[in-house]
C-alpha cells in the first residue's frame, strides 16, 4: 500500500502499553506533524487503557477546539469522547504564565511584582529565543511532578532545528546565570576586594557606555530586574538540568517526527546523532505524511506513455494555448499542461469551469501570462482568459457532456503519475535516512486528504502510525 | 512601488525564497536591489549556494537585463558595535564590551532593542543615497522574521518605548518608525494552502493593520498543479462506469479489461478522489484569503525542488504577475 517498510517497523502500541513508558516527547523540524502526532498518540494509549496528559504547543485552532483546550489557562483539561478504559487530558502550553508561575512560586510577593511588572521581564518572558523551549520542559517537570498521569506525552515548540527544544533551555539558563549578569548584580558586594578592580573598571565603563546608549533610565530597569531575579538566577539552570535528566531517564522515550523530504530528514538525522551523544533513549522515527497508491505496480513512465495513447486516439482537437474561451470546456487541455512545464497551467481549466476563484487562477507558467497588463495585480484576475467563467457556471451537464471517457482515463493516469514520482522521491529521501541510520525503528504515517482536526482525525493517524506492517 | 518590501509568512513557507525571488525580479532591467537576512540563518547564502554572508552588502546575483541583487546579513551585535562606534567613537571600549557580554546582552535580553537595530540597518539602506543624490538601491527587500513576530518587530517603536524613553536608541526607533508605517514600505505574506499557514496569515493581516503596517500582497507558495479539472472530477467520482474506465485503460495498453487494467481502476479513483478532497480543501483557503481585500498571487510548487534555476522561474513568475 503505502512504501513498502523500512528494515525495522517501529512498534508504536506496544511502546504505549509499556507501563514503564512514563514520558513520550515528539520532536522534529518546523511543520511536520509534531503536534498532530503528540494528539494522536495521547488519544490512542488513552483509549488502550492508560491515563495520559498531552501538552501541545501552538495546537491548530481546530484542533485545540475539537479536545477542549483551546483556552488558554495552563492547566490539562479532560478530553471528552474518549473512548475505552483510560483518559485523556490535555492542555496547550502558555509560556507567558509558566514563567510568570515561576516567578511566582519562588520570589516573596512584593519580588515578584517587581519582577512581573518589569519591562525586561516583559520582553524576556514574551520574546527571548528559546524561552518557549525552556517552558516546555519547565511544564513538563510540573506536569511529571504531580504524578497524576501515567503517560505524559510532550508535544515541541514550531522551531527550524529539532535540536533547539535541547539546546534552548541550557542557552536561557546559561544566559540567565551568566557573567554579564553576575556583573550587574555584583558591584557593590565585590566593591572592596582589590583583585577585583579591573572588573569595576570594565564594570563601570560598560555601564556608562550602555548607560549612554540606552539612557539612564532603561540602565535602572536592567539593574533592578537583575536584583530582583537574584534569587531565582541559580534555580533556572538547575531546573533545566533536573528537567534534562528526566529527559534521559528509562521511561522516557524520544520520537523524532520528519516528512520524506530532505531537509526534514537531515534535521531528524542530526537529532538522531545528538540523542545518542546525550544518551537519550530514542524509540524511533515517525515518518509522516508518506504517500502511497494502490496501483504501485504502474510506473509514471508507462502511465504517461498510456495517457498520451488516449490523448492521440480519443480526444476531439486539443486546445493549443492561444485557444478561444468556447474550447476550453471542452478539452482536458492535456497539451497545455505539458507543454507549459513544471506547474503546468491548467489553471486555465479550472478557471472555464468557474471552480477556482479568479485571483486563484494564476498559478503556473502560463504562455500567456507575459501579455498580460502587469501594471496591477488585480487587473489580472479579469483578464481575458478568465472572462469565460460565465460561459459555465453551474451548467455541469455540458461540462461533463464534452468530457470523454478517455479524457477522464487520461487524466487519472496523469494523476497516478505525479503520485508515483511522488512516490520515488519520498522513498529516495527515505532510503538515505535508512542506510545512514538503519538502527533507528521507522513508523510511516500515510497522507491523509485534508487536515487533521478531530479526535476521528487522530484516530485514523493512531492506526496508521500503529499499523507499519512488520 | 515601495522601497522596502518585507516578506514574511508563517515558517518554512517559503519567506526565504520568495524574498530572493523578488529580489531578482525587482532588479530586472538594469535596477539594483539589497536583499537583507535579520535572523542570522545564513538563508539567502544556502539559497544562492555561495558562502556564509559576512556583514557587509556584497553582489550575489545578477538579473535579467542587467540588473545586480546584493545580499546583506545583519548581524544584530555587529550592529549594535557599528553603532556604539558611530555615535561615541568607541574603539578598544567597543570590544570590551563584546568581550564582557554586554553586547550580547544587550541583544538578547530586549529583543526590542535587537530589533531597532535590525529594521535600523534596512532603513538606513534603504534612505542612502550616493554623491548625485541617487538612490544607492532602488529596492531593499527583507527576508524577514515569522507572522507570529513579524508585527512586534516592525513595531519596534512600541516596544523601545517601555524600554528606552530617552536617549539615541529611543531617537532611532522614532526614525525607523517614520519609514515602517510610511507607503515606503509594504509587508507581503507568504503561505501555502493549507489551514495553519492561512489561519497564520489571517491573524498576521489583522495584526499588522492593528499596527497600521502597511500590509501589501499575499504570495501563495508551492501550488500543486491541477491535474484534474473539475468536469473530470465529476465524470469520475460521479457516474462513468468502472467497467468504461477498464475498457479505456486496456485499449491505453495496460493489461486486460478485466485483468490488470481492470485493478487499476479502484486505485485510480481512489486518488482522484483524495485529490478531490485536497482540491475542495485548498479551494477554501483560497476563499479565506481572497477576503482580506489584498491582492493574491501564487507560485508554482517546483516539483524537483528548488535551485537557482528555479529561483529565476519564481522571479520571471513574479513580474509576469505584476508583483515587480
Ligand atoms: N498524516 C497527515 N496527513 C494529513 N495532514 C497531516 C498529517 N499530519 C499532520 N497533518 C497536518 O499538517 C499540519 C501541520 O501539522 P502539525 O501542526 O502537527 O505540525 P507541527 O510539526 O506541530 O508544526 P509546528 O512546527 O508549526 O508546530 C496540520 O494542518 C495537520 O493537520
Ligand atoms: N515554490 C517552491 N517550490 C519548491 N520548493 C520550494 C518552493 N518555495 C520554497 N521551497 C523550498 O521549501 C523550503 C522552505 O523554503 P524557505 O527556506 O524559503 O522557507 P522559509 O519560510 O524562509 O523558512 P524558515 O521559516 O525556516 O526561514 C526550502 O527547502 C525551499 O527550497
Ligand atoms: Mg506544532
Ligand atoms: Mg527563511
Amino acid at each position: 500500500m503505502s512504501l513498502d517498510p523500512a528494515r525495522d517497523p517501529l512498534d508504536v502500541d506496544a511502546l504505549l502499553d509499556d507501563p514503564k513508558t512514563r514520558i513520550v516527547v515528539c520532536c522534529g523540524s518546523g511543520g511536520v506533524g509534531k503536534t498532530t502526532t503528540a494528539a494522536a498518540l495521547g488519544l490512542r494509549a488513552a483509549e488502550r487503557g492508560r491515563t495520559v496528559v498531552v501538552l501541545t504547543i501552538d495546537p491548530a485552532r481546530r484542533l485545540a477546539q475539537s479536545m477542549g483546550i483551546d483556552s488558554l489557562d495552563n492547566v490539562p483539561r479532560r478530553v471528552k469522547d474518549v473512548q475505552g478504559g483510560g483518559e485523556l487530558h490535555a492542555m496547550m502550553l502558555d509560556m507567558k504564565r509558566t514563567f510568570d508561575e515561576i516567578v511566582e512560586a519562588h520570589a516573596d510577593k512584593e519580588r515578584a511584582e517587581a519582577i512581573l511588572s518589569n519591562p525586561f521581564y516583559q520582553s524576556l518572558s514574551a520574546g527571548f529565543a528559546g524561552t518557549q523551549e525552556y517552558m516546555a520542559m519547565e511544564k513538563l517537570g510540573q506536569l511529571r511532578s504531580r504524578d497524576e498521569w501515567d503517560l505524559i506525552v510532550v508535544d515541541t515548540p514550531p522551531s527550524r532545528s529539532a535540536l533547539d527544544f535541547l539546546d534552548a533551555p541550557k542557552r536561557l539558563g546559561s544566559f540567565l546565570d551568566g557573567k554579564l549578569i553576575r556583573l550587574l548584580m555584583t558591584p557593590a558586594k565585590m566593591g572592596g576586594r582589590a583583585g577585583m578592580k579591573f572588573l569595576n573598571v570594565g564594570m563601570s565603563m560598560m555601564t556608562g557606555a550602555l548607560g549612554k546608549l540606552l539612557g539612564g533610565q532603561l540602565l535602572r530597569d536592567v539593574q533592578t530586574f537583575v536584583a530582583a531575579m537574584d534569587t531565582m538566577f541559580g534555580g533556572f539552570r538547575k531546573r533545566a538540568d533536573a528537567t534534562y535528566r528526566l529527559l534521559q531517564a528509562p521511561g522516557t522515550a524520544f520520537l523524532v517526527v520528519a516528512s520524506p523530504e530532505r531537509d526534514a530528514l537531515r534535521e531528524a538525522a542530526y537529532f538522531v546523532e545528538r540523542l545518542a551523544a546525550d544518551d537519550m533513549p530514542l524509540a524511533g522515527l515517525v515518518l509522516n505524511r508518506v504517500h502511497g497508491s494502490g496501483a504501485a505496480e504502474l510506473s509514471a513512465e508507462r502511465a504517461l506513455a498510456a495517457a498520451e495513447t488516449l490523448d492521440a486516439s480519443g480526444a476531439p482537437e486539443t486546445l493549443e494555448a492561444s485557444g478561444a474561451p468556447e474550447t476550453l470546456e471542452a478539452s482536458g487541455a492535456p497539451e497545455t499542461r505539458e507543454a507549459s512545464g513544471r506547474a503546468a497551467g491548467s489553471a486555465e481549466n479550472l478557471e472555464a469551469s468557474g471552480i477556482v476563484d479568479q485571483e486563484g487562477g494564476k498559478v503556473g507558467l502560463r504562455n500567456s501570462s507575459e501579455f498580460e497588463a502587469p501594471d496591477s495585480p488585480e487587473a489580472s484576475g479579469s483578464s481575458p482568459s478568465t472572462s469565460s467563467t460565465e460561459d459555465t457556471g453551474s451548467g455541469s451537464g455540458s461540462v461533463s457532456g464534452s468530457t470523454s471517457v478517455e479524457q477522464l482515463t487520461a487524466g487519472l493516469l496523469r494523476l497516478h503519475a505525479e503520485r508515483m514520482r511522488l512516490l520515488t522521491r519520498e522513498r529516495h529521501t527515505r532510503d538515505r535516512f535508512t542506510a545512514l541510520h538503519p538502527e533507528v525503528a521507522v513508523a510511516e504515517v500515510a497522507a491523509l486528504p485534508g487536515d487533521v482536526h478531530d479526535l476521528d482525525g487522530l484516530r485514523a493517524i493512531g492506526d496508521r502510525l500503529a499499523s507499519t506492517r512488520s | 512601488m515601495s522601497r522596502l518590501q518585507v516578506v514574511s509568512g508563517k515558517g518554512g513557507t517559503g519567506k526565504t525564497t520568495v524574498a530572493a525571488a523578488l529580489a531578482l525580479a525587482l532588479a530586472t532591467e538594469g535596477k539594483r536591489t539589497l536583499l537583507v537576512e535579520v535572523e542570522g540563518r545564513q538563508g539567502i547564502a544556502q539559497l544562492f549556494e555561495t558562502e556564509a554572508l559576512p556583514y557587509e552588502e556584497r553582489k550575489i546575483a545578477v538579473a535579467p537585463g542587467g540588473g545586480e541583487v546584493y545580499a546583506l546579513a545583519i548581524d544584530p551585535e555587529l550592529a549594535l558595535l557599528d553603532y556604539l562606534q558611530m555615535f561615541y567613537k568607541l574603539g578598544g571600549a567597543g570590544r570590551a564590551l563584546k568581550k564582557l557580554g554586554a553586547v550580547d546582552f544587550a541583544t538578547t535580553i530586549a529583543p526590542g532593542l535587537r530589533d531597532v537595530l535590525l529594521t535600523g540597518k534596512a532603513c538606513e539602506a534603504v534612505r542612502r543615497k550616493d554623491k548625485q543624490g541617487r538612490y544607492a538601491y532602488d529596492c531593499v527587500v527583507m527576508d524577514a522574521p515569522p507572522t507570529g513576530r513579524i508585527t512586534r518587530f516592525l513595531n519596534v517603536n512600541d516596544e523601545v518605548a517601555g524600554l528606552a524613553k530617552i536617549g539615541p536608541i529611543h531617537n532611532q526607533a522614532q526614525a525607523v518608525m517614520r519609514v515602517l508605517k510610511s507607503p515606503e514600505t509594504s509587508v507581503h505574506l507568504v503561505t501555502l494552502l493549507e489551514e495553519m499557514p492561512v489561519q497564520e496569515t489571517v491573524d498576521g493581516i489583522a495584526e499588522l493593520r492593528a499596527a497600521k503596517l502597511p500590509v501589501g500582497r499575499v504570495i501563495v507558495n508551492m501550488v500543486r498543479p491541477a491535474l484534474l479539472d473539475e468536469a473530470e472530477l465529476e465524470l469520475g467520482l460521479g457516474g462513468t462506469p468502472r467497467t468504461a474506465i477498464a475498457k479505456t485503460l486496456a485499449a491505453a495498453g495496460l493489461g486486460g479489461a478485466r485483468g490488470a487494467a481492470g485493478r487499476l481502476v479502484g486505485p485510480l479513483l481512489e486518488q482522484a478522489s483524495e485529490y478531490a478532497e485536497r482540491h475542495a480543501l485548498e479551494g477554501a483557503q483560497r476563499a479565506v484569503l481572497a477576503g482580506h481585500g489584498l491582492p493574491l498571487h501564487e507560485l508554482p510548487l517546483l516539483a524537483d525542488g528548488l535551485d537557482l534555476a528555479g529561483l529565476y522561474e519564481l522571479a520571471a513568475e513574479l513580474r509576469a504577475q505584476g508583483v515587480a
